[in-house]
């Protein structure tokens, strides 16, 4: 499998690296043999479905929770070794709201401060700049609890930036808050790589991996995949030598999906809206496809396309799954 | 250290915000020591009895007069035959049975022995036990006063009084030290200052900790650089100062509405207090580090309170349990600290007298501190 991850960087200037990290819990394997890097200022999209172990890698990589096997490293700082240096130097932001709800956003503010070492004009200071950066100036005196799902990521937010940490995980920031606010936080996200900072971002939408400047993608605890979108897109497995990709406009696009899902020549079709994504064998001419869809040929149109981010996932683990007689 | 100021001042900003730890942290004990003080009486007064007296006559008369003029049994029925009598104890109206057979006055007067049958429901032990010994009280005083009287008769008589009068060869002269009156809240009151004390420091640290872990707040502080004893610290402190407010206004209460009042040193039964509201929160510290949610806490927080209330003296003497409960009961700290309350508040012990209680409960809060303390890991598992 090792041949098909495309390499984040070059080893040296990683600014996160995972060498064959490995975590049981009792007889659970939750993560298998993970190894990938992740170069400064990037956004390194981690993908997988629920329970696949992101959360696990990057609570290992926070220095929160024991690798059992391999080893991680964040900013040139062994993660199990140097776990406190670790903790100085990153932001982290976990997969449900934990601030204190009792407490206002300028206290959640002033006690992660004081706990990176913040206070007097300095801590002030700090409260400023990223309340700016996520327009929360006006909102400093409301109890945490009161405010809605976005604007809780965006305190949340402010919480792990106040020290100006160099890398900063976040663990799906995004789940459960409105299209607009997501829009927002990406904004921010963005605005951070800019000035450098290194994102390690978990998420399920597949918009948001195809914003990242590399993602990876765990399936049962094996990392599966993993570098730049565009080179993913290109990878042999996800278009096997002999298939084309093809996007198929027709009517009653979902009608005719299960019939060519079964006709020869076609190995996968996927229903987008109207349309729908093929993967056929490339000697499966256009004429014979058309003959296929019956009377649904009519106005239908075909072109060929390149693959999207899902396709690769959708593709790889199901191979992964098969060759893994699953 | 790094960080105990920053945990310290949001832990009291909790505390400002929820005044339901306020509420739990000071009415609710003061609500238990009223209840509770109240309502623990061990003096056995009242025991409903029933009397079948089949004989009647003056003798039979004076005897069940013995009976109701103790204040141990209160005579709730008088029944005439046996199918009442029986009924009257089956069905729990009574529990205690009093028969006088139909010959007792004249066995008496015949000089032969008599006898009386007083049956006792014995399910609840301590009110059997009660009972039983004043019915043997009873009958022998009445068979001494018939003695006497017969003695007087024949002008003899095994012992006299300095006036020369009939008496008992031995007069045994006990005397009541520190509570010579025998009130039980006097015993009970001290001892359920330390009860409640280790309630509230035990759950209200279990409970903060867990609370933070639930909502994973504490995953987010193990991912800064706040050190462990900033962090456990932080956490203590501020239930502590908690916990020693508490322990002055649950004395107060003690002293002036139950007026047990502290025969002994102020000062010292306060620093001992703080030495045990230590130990309260180190339990705190250690159930949290076992259990993962709220429910969880409070069901450990049940399993240390039940054998601290059973099997440290407070409810049953420690003396009567079998040795291997015995020995067990030096590992409980509220042990060390009930000898150590009824020492400073009953009989105005002093430092020296309390050593051993004052060793053994430094050992507690050292194990438990330092048990807790390793336990605690700014790790997730």
């Amino acid at each position: 499998m090792n041949e098909r991850v495309v390499r984040a960087a070059a080893g040296n200037g990683a600014v996160i690296r995972a060498e064959s990290l490995t975590r049981h819990f009792g007889k659970l394997l939750a993560v298998h043999q993970v190894t990938f890097s992740v170069p400064r200022a990037a956004i390194f999209g981690f993908l997988g479905p629920n329970g696949s172990g992101k959360s696990t890698v990057i609570r290992m990589l926070c220095g929160v929770l024991r690798p059992t096997g391999g080893t991680g490293a964040v900013l040139g700082h062994d993660v199990v070794r140097e776990a406190e240096a670790v903790k100085r130097r990153i932001g982290y932001m976990s997969q449900k709201f934990s601030l204190y709800a009792d407490l206002s956003v300028e206290e959640n503010l002033d006690f992660y401060g004081r706990i990176y070492g913040l206070r007097g004009p300095r801590l002030h200071e700090r409260k400023g700049e990223v309340l700016e950066l996520v327009s929360m100036t006006d909102r400093r005196e409301q109890l945490a609890g009161h405010l809605s799902g976005g604007w809780k990521q965006r305190l949340a937010l402010t919480c792990a930036l106040i020290h100006q940490p160099q890398v900063l995980f976040l663990d799906e920031p995004t789940a459960g808050i409105d299209p607009v606010a997501r829009r927002e936080l990406w904004d921010l996200l963005f605005d951070l790589s800019a000035r450098g900072v290194t994102l390690f971002v978990t998420t399920h939408y597949m918009d948001e991996a195809e914003r990242c400047t590399h993602v990876g993608y765990i399936y049962q605890a094996r990392l599966i995949v993993c570098g730049r979108p565009v080179d993913l897109k290109s990878l042999e497995a996800v278009t096997p030598a002999g298939t084309r990709r093809l996007e198929l406009s027709c009517r009653q696009a979902a009608a005719v999906l299960g019939r060519l899902r079964r006709a020869p020549g076609v190995r996968d079709a996927t229903l987008f809206g109207e349309r729908l994504h093929l993967l056929v064998d490339a000697a499966l001419s256009d004429e014979t496809l058309f003959r296929e869809l019956g009377p649904e040929a009519e106005g239908a149109e075909v072109r060929p396309i390149a693959p999207n981010l899902e396709d690769v996932f959708v593709t790889l683990s199901r191979g992964e799954a098969a060759r893994r007689g699953l | 250290m790094n960080g105990l100021a920053a945990i310290l001042l949001k832990e009291f900003s909790h505390i400002r915000r929820d005044p339901g730890t306020l509420f739990f942290a000071f009415l609710i004990p003061v609500l238990q020591l009223a209840i509770f003080g109240y309502a623990i009486e061990t003096t056995i007064e009242h025991i409903r009895t029933v009397v079948l007296d089949l004989d009647g006559r003056e003798e039979s008369r004076r005897l069940v007069e013995a009976f109701v003029n103790s204040r141990t049994f209160l005579v709730v029925q008088r029944v005439n035959d046996q199918e009442s009598f029986d009924r009257a104890i089956a069905g729990g109206r009574a529990k205690v049975g009093v028969k006088v057979p139909p010959d007792f006055t004249e066995r008496l007067l015949g000089g032969r022995r008599a006898s009386v049958q007083v049956l006792i429901d014995g399910s609840d032990s301590q009110v059997a036990m009660t009972a039983l010994n004043t019915a043997n009280l009873l009958g022998l005083n009445q068979s001494l006063r018939r003695a006497r009287l017969f003695a007087e008769s024949i002008q003899t008589a095994v012992a006299r009084d300095p006036a020369g009068r009939f008496a008992l060869p031995i007069e045994v002269r006990p005397r009541l030290l520190f509570n010579p009156d025998l009130i039980s809240s006097r015993f009970f009151v001290p001892a359920l200052v330390g009860i409640i004390l280790q309630l509230v420091t035990l759950f209200l640290t279990s409970f903060s900790i867990v609370r933070e872990r639930e909502l994973g707040t504490l995953e987010q502080l193990f991912v800064t650089p706040v050190g462990r004893a900033g962090l456990l610290l932080g956490k203590l402190i501020p239930y502590a100062v908690l916990g020693f407010l508490e322990t002055l206004l649950i004395l107060l209460v003690m002293v002036f509405i139950f007026g047990v009042p502290i025969h002994g040193s102020l000062v010292l039964l306060l620093a001992l207090s703080l030495l045990f509201v230590l130990t309260g929160l180190g339990l705190g510290l250690l159930v949290s580090t076992v259990a993962r949610t709220q429910p969880q806490a409070l069901q450990l927080g049940y399993a240390v309170m039940l054998p601290s209330i059973l099997l440290s003296g407070f409810m049953f003497p420690r003396e009567a349990m079998p040795t291997v409960i015995y020995w067990l009961t030096f590992a409980i700290p509220v042990t060390y600290f009930l000898e150590i309350l009824r020492g400073i508040i009953l009989r105005s012990a002093d430092f020296k007298d309390l050593l051993p209680h004052v060793i053994g409960l430094s050992a507690c809060c050292l194990v438990i501190l330092a048990l807790s303390v390793l336990r605690f890991r700014k790790q997730l598992d």
